[in-house]
């Protein structure tokens, strides 16, 4: 088992270069590995440009891509577009609430679902849209979305 | 894996004249005019793969594997028909290409079928591409004949969902690179400037700013290092031309880059793009390399003294990041935050330097402008606003797509007849342009012929091209609501009219659209009050926001107030939502003839409003109500209505 | 080049290339502004200073737009006036309504901002943004419902003091000031200089207030009060009173503090005064020319601690003496108990300072003595100013007094500590006694006195040359440091403050404050060292009498128990 050190190491390595604009690949480095930014992360970046961790978690939580508690086996990508709201995604969003009880960008204390909801998935046709772990489901509703995160749940005891 | 080098170039670099036969035919394969087996393309972009593309995809895979059919399948971008996704496009050797929408994976058998027997199925048929030396499927409209591709005009978009956008010698086949092989070999750095400033081409980002006065700039500012960069941070919510563009002709866009970073004499380039355009992502970085691999980019690129290095930055998403300066900002690996302009980047960007940021759309029309020349340009269009538009429409529409249309055109004329306006029984109402930042236009304005200036004049703006069709079953109130609901959550929260702005006018917004269950005198006094301020809020953010976002985020707010004021004085007089989109403002009732008595919504109601006797009509006290829904929900008699 | 402006009819000259609201402030015009601060880049955030530029479309900030050609401008018109108040009351919109509680009530430039723009209601109704007090650090307390997101700490925190404790984080209507991963203060890279304090607008940064807990042990007979001011204290105190700037209250003091209730009142300088004797011995002792480092000072707690933190390299380099109030505190312990044959616990130690980190100093565990804290209390001169209104001193009424004895001291080189290059200068007097026998002129090193943030100069001791240098403020330390890391600069003797311009710009001091404040309370501290008699450590007599009595030989055993120290590395997330 190769620890978390080592892998950021690893991923350390892959920019050579202390320029302060490595820092957002660094952590979209980071981000892709683990799911999340973790505290050490964050040190070890820090010190790896010579950069405040201040600046570091500063920067990590201006951007949506970047999240600081790990994601769920099943990641949930609800698209609030302006297409996708006029198509009902508020309520799916609301449904989700209720089903998983958590808001966005949270996980299940079983570590089993995430959720997030982005800006524009960019499938306006083809409203309301939710991605989970990148399987798309397109023009759903909410009936269909419970039987979908039933699914999920079903999958993942059985 | 790529084709002949130096032929490509070769290709690139001279008059389709001055081939030799064997080499013109080397062309008509390249360029997909002739073939040697069936080709079958599927549309694997973004849309397409929402839809089911990649089921598709295999399903094929599948099909001419339990045929032993040779065929050469391929990926291709989108020809702008989002809501018809997968669409996929099917050239028989010597026969005309024929698109088919909808073809979802338990369809491929029967169109593949039909087709390979020589018969086009009627059914999910789109059309067929008009090309010179095939022959025509007979009884088959053209593209270019049925309504949504015959009132565009398709400059930029011309080779979307028609060529791999893997292939860069379909590209060069297709006149690809001959523009900026010409300017590296007889333009200096200032007369491509010059050629563009001529073709009067303005950003289409949304500010219209003539993109050759910003290159000057840059180009007048001495440094030792000058930046190009390519905005492709498109997040405004129901805008996709920028993803389409790239995911479906990546090549000219790398081209239109060169030119570009040629112009102001830099060489090194930028994308930034968001990191959720996984598709374009992939599609971009391999016509990078392929460019590498060809000497097209890189040091000294074909002995003419010029280098030009692009690499692609993923943005971690972020809306503000569309602006300039925070893009810069994000670029240089600090919060998205913009900054007082001036200095503006042109002159001190990117690390200090000069740097020019242009979108996808505003760099994708430069090989065309170079390769057909500035006056070509210039008669397309306005004669203040020249060229063409893509509109990326979606809502309550019956077809979703891109629109590419010369400026000048009407949204009538996009709306009603390319588009085939909203669904069927139901009223146009609104249209609302330019994403969260723009405005709302009523239908008495379909008329206006579209240009940055006409827009201006009435107080709209054009924003960066997306169109959201309103029908009589959306609320204004709440649209508006909903794009100030996203400005708060972007804004960066720099400067105060932005951040409390927004903030301050969803809330207001929000109050106007909800009922809230426990509003008091107090409340209702705040409410109004805050009514009473979303005028004024609107106006000062606009006049004092630091950057783009805050000056634009009261647009809808002020648009909406002039032209659909009734609507948000029904929602704060009336306390009702005319076209019954704000749930929480409907008003319940039951319907004697259908209640059975059987109470249950009596005892789920969680204000106590519905009284009635068992087997016996309930009955909804309109006081008491707070319009949650949930007796609605639980009626197994439909017997719940709302008015 | 001057460049014509047409301010409100009226004609200006401005220089090419500044700022709108440089020309108008050099012509004496006024515009408010909340972000921009003196000597920093502007941010252009608040838009308070807008200004209505003909011919551009919008307002422009003032504060960011630099002249290149003659322009046209109002800066008091209906629509100049109507953005600014609503900006303003969009930012009370998420403020709390608790100005009367408020630490900051009457010295807020929020609340002063309102009253300027004539607020009389609040228009815009809203939700405020939760957030928790964070009261963890000992100097200093965050309350982010006051806060109005100006950048000013963080601007200050990165720029001036090189720390970079606080960044924004998140965005849009979530944006917030906040240490790394929201960790709070006292488990931050904070130093406590409490410069954040001095730049905050408003009440969302103050200090963590002490004087409640002083009031009750003043009025519990079985507490003996003993405090001590330091010299930095006694020239500021009165600004916050309504007296000029640069006023020298130290014998007042006495018989305020008297007055209130205070058993014994002593001056934290003669404490400064064992540090030089202390210093001197540890100077002379030291092999400087093997080092790559000067001898650093470490009596500034938030440079101790950011050496601790940041460049644990350095640690033997630093003179490993407490702190004046430290030193002082520990004598009174030690020595005074005895003296007045008092027992330690009924003693009550209070240190009144300039300084916040000296909070945070005193709750450090080589601070204690035998396990207990050696100070109970700190207060900063803002807290002092509160304790004489709030009991109702009049000043006027009161003759300057004397400290009380056994530190009784009539030397001037203790309260040269209060200025940056204070300490420097009275250690150099001393070290020159130490080396040539004869007492240096006070006047040799008034060269070293310039108002710069670093200073050097040789002294020439007999034989020996003695490169003694003076810097203030964190990020000109760092900067220095890394001369002299690469052998660039070469220093005997280096004394680091924390804070710009030292003590007399301390985190506790009176606000509102600028330079030509700073300069009067340092001209005040030298004035005090110009006109008093005894200008050396080694010759004042309390000093004398307290090594004859008590501690024996600078540099003996019971000087190193008593005021040597250690300093250790600190892991915090940097």
């Amino acid at each position: 088992m190769v620890t978390e050190t080592a892998r950021i190491d690893e991923i350390l390595d892959r920019f050579p270069q202390i320029k302060r604009n490595a820092l957002i690949p660094l952590l979209q480095a980071v981000q892709d590995e683990f799911g999340y930014i973790s505290e050490e992360a964050i040190v070890r970046i820090g010190a790896h440009l010579s950069l405040p961790t201040s600046k570091v978690y500063g920067l990590a939580t201006f951007y949506n891509q970047f999240s600081f508690s790990p994601r769920g086996v099943y990641h949930i990508a609800l698209c609030n577009g302006s297409s996708c709201h006029l198509g009902g995604s508020g309520e799916l969003f609301g449904e989700l609430i209720k089903l998983l009880e958590i808001g966005d960008g949270e996980t299940t204390r079983d570590g089993l679902f995430s959720l997030e909801v982005q800006s524009c998935i960019g499938a306006c046709g083809q409203s309301p849209v939710m991605a989970v772990n990148g399987t798309y489901f397109s023009g759903i509703t909410v009936k269909e979305l419970r039987e979908i995160i039933k699914q999920y749940r079903e999958d993942a005891s059985g | 894996m790529l084709p002949d080098k130096s032929f490509l170039l070769k290709l690139a670099q001279s008059d389709p004249s001055e081939l030799s036969a064997l080499e013109r035919e080397k062309v008509a394969f390249l360029n997909r005019e002739r073939l040697t087996r069936p080709l079958v393309m599927v549309n694997s972009s973004t849309s397409g793969t929402v839809a089911g593309a990649k089921e598709t995809w295999e399903a094929i895979e599948q099909y001419v594997a339990d045929r032993s059919i040779e065929i050469d399948l391929r990926e291709s971008g989108s020809i702008g028909l989002s809501s018809e996704e997968p669409v996929i496009s099917v050239q028989l050797p010597e026969r005309t290409r024929v698109f088919f929408s909808r073809v979802t994976a338990d369809k491929v058998s029967s169109v593949l079928d039909d087709l390979f027997h020589q018969v086009i199925p009627d059914q999910m048929l789109i059309g067929q591409l008009r090309r010179e030396g095939q022959v025509p499927w007979n009884d088959v409209s053209y593209l270019d004949e049925i309504p949504f591709f015959a009132l565009q005009q398709r400059i930029v978009m011309e080779e979307c969902g028609i060529i791999d956008p893997f292939s860069f010698g379909e590209y060069v086949a297709r006149s690809g690179y001959e523009a900026f092989l010409k300017i590296i070999r007889s333009y200096t750095f200032s007369e491509v400037c010059d050629l563009v400033t001529r073709s009067g081409l303005r950003g289409r980002s949304g500010g219209g700013f003539p993109a050759g006065k910003k290159w000057k700039v840059a180009f007048d500012t001495p440094s030792d290092q000058k930046y190009l960069i390519c905005n492709a941070e498109e997040s405004d919510p129901g805008a996709f031309m920028d993803r389409t563009l790239m995911e479906g002709n990546p090549f000219q866009l790398l081209e239109g880059i060169s030119i570009a970073a040629y112009a102001i004499g830099s060489n090194r380039a930028y994308i930034y793009i968001r990191s959720e355009y996984k598709d374009a992502i992939r599609r971009i970085d391999n016509a990078i390399w392929q460019l590498r691999e060809m000497g097209l980019l890189g040091d000294n690129i074909l002995d003419s003294g010029y280098n030009l290095q692009i690499s692609l930055r993923k943005g971690p998403g972020a809306f503000v990041c569309g602006e300039e300066t925070a893009l810069i900002a994000s670029l240089e690996g600090r919060r998205g935050m913009p900054c007082s302009k001036p200095p503006y980047p042109s002159t001190a960007g990117y690390l200090g330097r000069p740097t020019v940021v242009n979108n996808v759309e505003t760099l994708s029309n430069l090989p065309g402008i170079i390769r057909n020349g500035p006056e070509w340009f210039r008669g397309i269009g306005l004669e203040d606003c020249t060229g063409t538009k893509i509109f990326s429409i979606s809502g309550r529409v019956r077809i979703s797509g891109l629109v590419e249309v010369p400026m000048g055109t009407t949204f009538d004329t996009i709306v009603n007849d390319i588009i085939g306006g909203v669904n069927k029984g139901r009223e146009l109402k609104a249209l609302h342009v330019g994403g969260p930042l723009g405005c709302m236009v009523p239908v008495e304005m379909m008329n206006i012929p579209v240009s940055f200036e006409n827009m201006k004049s009435r107080d709209l703006v054009l924003g960066s091209g997306g169109i959201l069709v309103m029908d009589d079953r959306t609320c204004v109130v709440n649209t508006v609501r909903y794009f100030m609901d996203y400005v708060d959550k972007q804004s960066c929260g720099k400067c105060i009219p932005c951040r409390e702005g927004t903030r301050r006018m969803a809330e207001i917004l929000g109050s106007i659209t909800r009922k809230p269950a426990d509003e008091e005198q107090y409340s209702t006094l705040e409410r109004f009050k805050g009514v009473m301020q979303l005028e004024n809020m609107a106006e000062v953010m606009k006049d004092t926001s630091l950057c783009g976002l805050g000056q634009n985020a009261p647009n809808p707010v002020l648009s909406t107030l002039k032209y659909f004021r009734q609507e948000y004085e029904e929602h704060i007089f009336d306390r009702k939502c005319p076209s019954n989109t704000c749930t929480e403002l409907r008003s319940w009732f039951i319907d004697v003839d259908m209640c059975t008595g059987c109470s249950i919504c009596a005892k789920r109601c969680p204000v106590e409003a519905i009284i009635g006797t068992a087997r016996h009509p309930y009955f909804i006290v309109q006081e008491k109500c707070t319009g949650c829904g949930i007796c609605y929900d639980v009626c197994k008699f439909t017997a719940v209505y709302y008015k | 080049m001057g460049i014509k402006l047409e301010v409100n009819g009226r004609a200006i000259e401005a220089v090419k290339g500044e700022t709108i609201l440089t020309a108008l402030n050099r012509n004496g015009m006024h515009v408010p502004t909340i972000c921009s601060m003196k000597d920093f880049s502007p941010s252009g955030a608040c838009r308070m200073c807008v200004v209505e530029v003909e011919g551009r479309e919008n307002l422009v900030p003032a504060c960011s737009f630099p002249i290149e050609k003659p322009l046209k401008l109002k800066t008091h018109s209906p629509r100049v006036l109507r953005a600014r108040k609503t900006n303003v009351e969009l930012l009370l919109s998420n403020h709390p309504d608790d100005c009367l509680y408020c630490e900051r009530n009457g010295s807020c430039e929020l609340q002063s901002l309102s009253e300027d723009l004539n607020i009389r209601e609040r228009r815009i109704p809203g939700k405020k943004s939760p957030h928790k007090i964070d009261k963890s650090s000992p100097a200093i307390v965050m309350d982010l419902t006051k806060c109005i997101l100006c950048g000013r700490c963080v601007r200050v925190c990165e720029e001036l003091m090189s720390t970079s404790c606080l960044d924004f984080a998140h965005r849009g209507n979530e944006l917030q000031i906040s240490t790394t991963l929201a960790k709070p203060l006292n488990f931050s890279n904070c130093t406590a200089c409490g410069q954040c304090l001095i730049a905050c607008p408003t009440g969302a940064l103050t200090e963590h207030v002490q004087f409640p807990e002083l009031e009750t042990y003043i009025h519990d007979p079985g507490k003996t009060v003993v405090g001590q001011y330091s010299p930095a204290v006694a020239v500021s105190v009165a600004e916050q009173l309504g007296y000029r700037p640069g006023t020298d209250l130290s014998g007042i003091i006495n018989a305020v503090l008297r007055r209130y209730g205070f058993d014994y009142v002593f001056e934290t300088a003669f404490g400064a005064e064992v540090m030089i004797m202390e210093q001197a011995r540890i100077y002379d002792e030291r092999d400087q020319e093997s080092q790559d480092y000067p001898l650093i000072t470490s009596s500034c707690p938030a440079w101790v601690q950011f050496v601790e933190q940041f460049y644990p390299e350095l640690i033997p380099h630093l003179s490993p003496l407490k702190s004046p109030q430290q030193l002082t505190g520990i004598l009174v312990r030690n020595w005074f108990t005895r003296l007045k044959e008092l027992e330690g616990k009924d003693i009550v130690s209070v240190v009144i300072s300039s300084c916040t980190a000296a909070k945070s100093e005193a709750r450090r565990m080589e601070m204690t003595h035998s396990g207990i804290p050696v100070i109970d209390l700190v207060i900063t001169t803002r807290e002092l100013a509160r304790l004489i209104r709030f009991n109702g001193l009049d000043l006027e009424q009161l003759e300057p007094e004397a400290p009380d004895s056994p530190f009784h001291s009539a030397g001037t080189a203790g309260q040269l500590t209060g200025v940056a290059g204070g300490e420097a200068e009275a250690t150099v007097r001393t070290i020159y006694r130490q080396m040539t026998g004869k007492d240096l002129a006070p006047a040799k090193l008034h060269r070293f006195r310039i108002h710069r943030s670093y200073r050097e100069m040789t002294v020439k001791a007999g034989n020996n040359e003695i490169r003694m240098g003076t810097v203030s403020g964190l990020s000109n330390a760092v900067a220095l440091l890394e001369e002299i890391r690469s052998g660039k600069k070469k220093l005997d003797l280096l004394e680091v403050m924390a804070c710009p311009d030292g003590c007399t710009n301390g985190g506790g001091q009176p606000l509102p404050v600028d330079e030509r404040i700073i300069r009067t309370r340092s001209k005040a501290v030298y004035d005090i060292d110009n006109g008093g008699s005894i200008h050396t450590a080694h010759q004042n007599p309390a000093i004398r009498r307290l090594y004859e009595e008590f501690l024996g030989e600078p540099g003996g055993e019971v000087p190193r128990d008593l005021l040597y120290t250690t300093f250790t590395k600190r892991e915090v997330l940097l």
